[in-house]
């Protein structure tokens, strides 16, 4: 991979992935992944949030000052999660009550300043664009798999409270409704967590 | 002698005991517990047992690729205990997916027999618990039906001893040590579970500790704080250790040799803590049951009570901190 660009894209997603290899922002991953649709709404929301941060993070990164950058992150990450969060109480007030708490709390989501921390406070602009953009979409893809796993089994439905909603078993079946509860997001987490091991072991990705 | 001179490292006394001649003694002290689960609440107890039984050595076989389905047993042992937690007249597929998440999400994901954490059978309860409770622990149980093995069961329900008043449903002691009540397959006979639970300290299996701190506290707590509703303080606490999965827990999920300290101390604080979580879950929680999440919380405990209680060693000295 010559291209750093490309790179600094498919690193994110794979390699870096912020889920399944880094292990950061455990706690929307746990808490919202609860729905399909609820995973998708936190995901943009996170992938706006961390291409709009990196960019800015990356071109200041001259003018913040060394001992107190933490904070300046924090005041830029924060502008964008307010704007995140005005479009989406404005645009899907549904989604915004579904995710409720944590959509202020991206503010404060590992992932963000960890990529301002490690990457954009350091690199230049257009490298910390793409590296928002694959990060972003690697906790969103992660989000996804979760929560159709999640979904599936805890409610019997996918794709449910949107357009598409489909019910995937007859009427009589009892979901397992662990997978719903938190309990059931840990399981789920680990047997992932697991699963991505084994498979990035058996494609030496890493 | 052969004249053969062995040079290898130590341990040079060996036993002839192994893994399946264990889970073979507990699947002979589980007998009694099996049988009179079988007698008095007819074939769908022998249907429950079977399903969870075969489901535990089929996906633990799969999983190992192995062509042996009983393998070492202790899936069997797994499926068997699982199988004891529940209503006799549960859906078929209640014990088959408790057996197939104990055997994969209790046992096989931290690398097999003796790697587990946590007890398999109990995970796979509390996996059922928590996503089909109705099932479970619905407030209609059937009544058994002793002597008619074909008898349908549901026909005739009641509550357990644990979930309605004792005293209104006269339940008198006599009859919780024998078993006539209704409740889960294996937690119904007191004197079927001590006779198992006899057989494995004779063994040598399990250590008193365990069941002694558990089942003394349950008493305990149960004389001090049960409000004495049977007919003094001293037999509620008796009433609250033959009822629900005490014994059952005590004598053979809490004393599971994996998953309990190995330190004499250790064992003994471990009993202890089950018995007060159950207690603390059963007078002052929401369930009315406690025993499979006291066990389980305790199984999490155990690497830091086995840390904290090493016994000295003989001349050593007590460190001045």
């Amino acid at each position: 991979m010559d291209n750093p660009y490309l790179a600094d894209i498919t690193r994110g997603i794979f390699k870096e992935n912020p889920i399944f290899r880094l292990v950061l922002g455990m706690c929307p991953t746990l808490a919202i992944t609860v729905l399909i649709k609820n995973g998708l709404g936190m995901g943009l929301a996170v992938i706006a949030v961390l291409t709009c941060s990196n960019v800015v993070v990356s071109s200041l990164r001259r003018y913040i000052p060394e001992q107190v950058r933490i904070p300046c992150y924090i005041v830029i990450i924060a502008t964008f999660v307010t704007i995140i969060e005005m479009v989406l109480q404005a645009y899907v007030p549904a989604l915004y009550a579904a995710l409720g708490v944590f959509v202020p709390l991206i503010v404060v989501n590992c992932i963000i300043l960890g990529r301002a921390e490690a990457f954009a406070g350091k690199q230049p602009v257009l490298r910390s664009l793409c590296d928002g953009i694959g990060s972003g979409v690697g906790f969103t893809l992660g989000l996804l798999l979760l929560s159709v796993v999640r979904e599936i089994f805890g409610s019997g439905t996918f794709l449910a409270e949107t357009n598409y909603a489909v019910q995937l078993f007859g009427p009589n079946f009892e979901p397992m409704r662990i997978f719903a509860q938190p309990a059931g997001a840990f399981i789920v987490l680990g047997l992932l967590l697991a699963l991505t091991n084994i498979v990035f072991k058996r494609l030496q990705i890493d | 002698m052969n004249g053969k001179l062995v040079i290898s490292s130590s341990p040079h006394l060996r036993t002839i005991q192994s893994v399946q001649s264990v889970m073979l003694d507990v699947l002979i002290a589980l007998g009694p517990v099996a049988a009179v689960a079988i007698f008095l609440f007819g074939y769908r107890a022998l249907i429950t047992m079977s399903v969870a039984v075969f489901a535990a050595m089929l996906t633990e076989a799969l999983w190992l690729r192995q062509l042996n389905i009983f393998g070492d047993g202790s899936a069997a042992v797994t499926g068997l205990l699982l199988a004891m937690t529940l209503p006799p007249d549960v859906v078929w597929w209640i014990p088959a997916i408790g057996s197939v998440v104990a055997i994969i999400v209790g046992k096989q994901v931290f690398g097999g027999v003796g790697n587990n954490i946590f007890n398999p059978a109990l995970v796979g309860r509390a996996v059922l618990l928590t996503s089909w409770g109705a099932h479970l622990v619905g407030p209609i149980w059937p009544v058994p039906k002793p002597f008619h093995f074909m008898a349908d069961i549901s026909a005739v329900s009641g509550a357990t001893p644990l979930a309605g008043e004792a005293e209104a449903l006269g339940i008198s002691l006599n009859q919780l040590l024998i078993g006539n009540f209704a409740g889960c397959l294996g937690e119904t006979s007191a004197l079927a579970l001590l006779l198992g639970g006899f057989w494995l300290l004779y063994k040598g299996h399990i250590d008193w500790r365990i069941p002694g701190g558990f089942i003394g506290t349950v008493w305990l707590m149960g004389t001090l704080f049960g409000g004495g509703f049977y007919e003094n303080s001293v037999s509620t606490g008796l009433f609250h250790v033959l009822a629900g999965g005490v014994l059952l827990g005590a004598l053979f999920m809490a004393t599971d040799m994996v998953t309990s300290p190995v330190t004499p101390w250790g064992k003994l604080i471990f009993g202890v803590g089950c018995g007060l979580i159950t207690m603390l879950i059963r007078l002052f929680g929401t369930y009315p049951e406690g025993v499979t999440f006291a066990i389980l919380t305790m199984n999490a405990l155990t690497p830091l009570l086995d840390k904290f209680t090493i016994p000295r060693k003989f001349g050593e000295v007590k460190q001045v901190a």
